[in-house]
């Protein structure tokens, strides 16, 4: 029998999808994570959601620039080591008063098996600040849903950059030897 | 390598063409002289002027085409900003999206930074990246004739479709649009979105 805790580390994936399906998002853009990879299987089975693989996360940055134009909301998901990648791209966020909500999945701060993880893994709240972006973390996968859903409301109804950083610690240890 | 043959294509006239039957299209304009040559050929509250983010023109076009579906998406870019975002001409392959067309306006160097010349004019073909990448058409054009039969297929031919127009490294007269970001925003989602540009 499953404990409360270990349902919660199940199901948190099926919660964010939830919360992005009510918030409306129809353009889920990803590089991939093996964190993300139960919602981004799930966002491809939904035919109400375009779920986009990128060569780098910068162009999920300027994509859903493009689809809040056209009047869309998307979600842009990705590891912590794709942050790097994102910053001159996010200001246009800042510039143009766009919304987007990034979910980022932690490496290299918890628990971590690869030391080349660690110095985007330390930098990532601070690199995403210093570019304008409010940063909201998640700790437990109790407050998952909350979290994310208090982040999209407030990318969506302030037209702001807000990222939800998912820490190791609720994502687990990555098995190395399977 | 060897260097291209210079083209004379005047980039005003190329865009002009481009834009002069653009009926309901979006258009996102990547920074620098194709932003101009944009504003010159008249401004329009569907112009998504970028001032920055550059690598970026092509995906904010995928993703503004994939949000309407049913509006022909124009992207109007440089081929530096084009080379700096090389991936996503793969990734808008893979999507496919019968409504966009990328037109690059490729006059072979970076023309904002002291006219260095870029990998296009060392022979890299951008067209034929866009070919291997899987646009169906892609194509180079170099004289106006060639621009001409091409113009009609940008917003026709079911897209993605490619135009590597390569135009004179000669300057165009200084023409700057509205460069406030949430000013663009604002207007060209009012354009498009009416009422609904507030939800």
């Amino acid at each position: 029998m499953q404990t409360d805790q270990q349902t919660r580390a199940t199901v948190w994936p099926d919660e964010i999808y939830d919360v992005l399906k009510a918030a409306g998002v129809t353009q889920v853009v990803y590089v991939p994570d093996a964190g993300h990879a139960k919602l981004i299987n799930r966002c491809h089975a939904d035919k109400t959601m375009r779920a986009v693989s990128l060569t780098t996360e910068e162009e999920g940055v300027a994509m859903l620039a493009g689809a809040w134009m056209g009047g869309a909301r998307g979600v842009l998901l990705m590891q912590s080591s794709g942050v790097g990648n994102c910053i001159n791209m996010l200001s246009m966020f800042e510039e143009c008063r766009l919304p987007l909500l990034m979910i980022v999945t932690m490496r290299g701060v918890w628990g971590e098996f690869n030391p080349w993880q660690v110095p985007m893994g330390g930098s990532t709240a601070a690199a995403l600040e210093n570019a304008g972006v409010i940063v909201h973390s998640v700790d437990r996968a109790e407050d998952m849903k909350d979290t994310v859903h208090a982040c999209a409301t407030l990318a969506f109804n302030t037209q702001r950059p807000v990222a939800v950083l998912i820490q190791q610690r609720v994502i687990g240890f990555k098995n190395w030897n399977k | 390598m060897a260097a291209k043959k210079p083209a004379g294509l005047d980039r005003r006239k190329v865009v002009a063409a481009l834009l002069a039957d653009r009926g309901d299209a979006l258009v996102v304009t990547g920074l620098g002289s194709p932003t101009y040559d944009t504003f010159a050929a008249g401004d329009h509250d569907l112009n998504f002027y970028l001032w920055g983010a550059m690598g970026g023109a092509v995906m904010a076009g995928l993703g503004l085409a994939l949000a309407q579906p049913k509006r022909r998406v124009l992207v109007i870019t440089g081929d530096g900003e084009m080379l700096m975002g090389l991936g996503s001409l793969a990734t808008v392959a893979c999507e496919a999206p019968k409504n966009l067309a990328i037109a690059v306006i490729d006059n072979g160097h970076y023309g904002e930074t002291g006219m260095q010349r870029a990998h296009t004019a060392r022979g890299v073909d951008l067209a034929g990246i866009a070919k291997a990448a899987g646009f169906k058409s892609a194509t180079t054009i170099s004289s106006m004739s060639a621009a001409q039969s091409w113009l009609p297929t940008w917003h026709k031919k079911t897209g993605p479709v490619f135009a590597d127009i390569q135009v004179s490294a000669d300057p165009a007269p200084m023409r700057l649009p509205l460069r406030d970001g949430t000013a663009i925003k604002y207007r060209f989602r009012t354009a498009l979105l009416g009422s609904k540009a507030d939800k």
